[in-house]
């Protein structure tokens, strides 16, 4: 069920004051707890909570051709299903935009933030390459999906292991894994939503808050400073006063996330 | 700034591709526009507001914007498959974005907006040049707009930002590579549109802003005087 408006109007009344619903700070997250390797079928896999919402992200490793514009690299595609499961707001059937959208910055913030060394994965050049896929279902939605499923896509890359590969009769051998790790940097690029309700700037936002909103921005970056990818969602518009107040309300927001799950990427 | 940073086309950096806008360029839609940044081409179309079906997708607090971005299969070196992709789903959604925060749709229950917009030919900074057409194509339908949205391209080529990015800058691979960053704007300097794919520091992108203010005046430019003009020759 949407929220309703006397709620919209009230938590928009709230933040205006500074406050939030369930009483965290403007820029604080939910509590995030994840767990590695719920699937012992997938190369890698991670269950990540921010409060009540929650995301499973596996990661499946195949050998395939390179694309002819990157021969000497390796593949990695990401997709989403926000499952009907998860809320009484999805409907089964082919992905519609949100979830295309989600596949999307997470897999942009991968890419560009340049976690995985693609050149790593390359078996023989423009022949055979690794072919990384990185599949995000959502299993609870209580807003702020998106960060969620960022994290979780790190921790299963950061966690997968290739499988075997018989070069002879060109198979995959699953079920048999390697030691030997996906190629991944020390530099760790997260993703953060911020939202713009009312007057206020906000991270981690709850389905309620998401429902107030008309203006977010994902930013995926690291800790130092740097931002890899960006965008503007909603309906609404920011001055560039605003944006300037995202940008270092999601640096911030980075840095904090990353004290979270830094123990994974030791 | 450094002075000796060349562009291939001889342009200076901050200097935006040759423009062109004209608006009614399609009869039969209420409002129809072509925008171009040098070799990159858009039109697009308005149809509406019309009776949204089927009557179950209609919304009684506002009208709905729909916008359908598609680059033609030949619009670029190696032919598109027809049809929509991921890509050109998000670009959908960044126009609608990008556009609603000026109409009034509020005073539109149970209607649409369709707006269609392809892409001819394509030299990088398609989605801003569409922008620009859908804003042009929209005013000329008569649309309500509280305010004009100008759209273009900042580019980070290695260490240096340049206005207005073409595909061979988007393919830029010395140093630190390309960073992309559209940005869509409304007269009134508000941010409607805003995307980035590269590297950057968050300081930096403080410039950046500053840039596409400056830029997105250009466009806004243009884009007027393409509905001045079509008022004049009566169309």
């Amino acid at each position: 069920m949407k929220t309703p408006r006397t709620t919209g109007n009230r938590i928009i009344e709230y933040l205006n004051e500074g406050k939030r619903f369930d009483g965290r700070a403007l820029g604080e997250f939910r509590e995030i707890s994840i767990e590695t390797d719920i699937s012992n079928k997938a190369e890698g896999s991670a269950r990540v909570k921010i409060g009540k919402t929650e995301v499973v992200v596996g990661v499946k490793i195949d050998v395939a051709a390179p694309y002819p514009d990157s021969p000497n690299k390796g593949n990695l595609m990401v997709t989403s299903e926000l499952l009907p499961l998860s809320s009484s707001r999805f409907e089964s059937g082919p992905p519609k935009f949100p979830a295309i959208e989600l596949g999307r910055l997470v897999d942009r913030g991968i890419r560009e933030g340049k976690f995985v060394d693609f050149e790593k994965l390359c078996i023989k050049e423009g022949e055979k390459v690794w072919s990384v896929f990185i599949d995000i279902y959502s299993i609870n939605d209580d807003g702020n999906l998106l960060d969620a499923a960022g994290i979780g896509a790190l921790i299963a890359l950061k966690t997968a292991k290739l499988p075997k590969y018989d070069e002879e009769t060109g198979k995959v051998l699953y079920g048999e894994l390697t030691d030997e790790n996906v190629p991944v940097s020390k530099d760790v690029p997260i993703i953060t939503t911020i939202h713009k309700i009312g007057d206020s700037v906000i991270a981690d936002p709850t389905l309620e808050e998401e429902d107030v909103s008309e203006v977010r921005v994902t930013i995926g970056g690291s800790c130092e400073g740097k931002v890899f990818s960006m965008q503007k969602g909603g309906s609404g518009m920011l001055s560039v006063e605003d944006m300037h107040e995202v940008l270092d309300f999601a640096e911030k927001a980075r840095k904090d996330v990353f004290s979270k799950i830094e123990k994974y990427f030791k | 700034m450094t002075k000796e940073f060349q562009r291939a086309d001889g342009r200076g950096i901050e200097d935006i591709r040759p423009m062109k806008a004209k608006v009614g360029i399609i009869p039969n839609a209420d409002g129809s526009a072509m925008f171009s940044f040098g070799g990159t081409v858009a039109i697009a179309a308005v149809y509406g507001p019309g009776k949204m079906h089927p009557q179950h997708s209609q919304n009684p607090e506002k009208g709905t914007l729909r916008c359908n971005y598609n680059m033609l299969s030949f619009s670029v070196t190696d032919r598109i498959r027809p049809g929509p992709s991921r890509r050109s789903m998000e670009i959908s959604k960044i126009t609608e974005w990008a556009l609603e925060p000026v109409l009034m749709l509020k005073n539109y229950p149970n209607m649409v907006i369709d707006v269609h917009i392809h892409i001819l030919q394509a030299d990088a900074s398609t989605r801003c040049a569409g922008i620009n057409a859908a804003a042009l194509a929209l005013a000329h339908a008569g649309i309500p707009m509280r305010d004009m949205v100008s759209s273009v391209s900042i580019g980070k080529l290695d260490k240096q930002l340049v206005v207005d990015v073409d595909k061979h800058e988007e393919d830029w691979e010395e140093g630190e590579g390309a960073t992309d960053i559209p940005i869509t704007m409304t007269s009134g300097e508000n941010i409607t549109h805003m995307q980035l794919d590269g590297k950057i520091d968050n300081g930096e992108l403080k410039k950046v802003l500053e840039l596409a203010r400056k830029s997105t005046k250009k466009v806004y430019e243009v884009q007027k005087k393409a509905l001045k003009d079509s008022l004049n020759t009566g169309k």
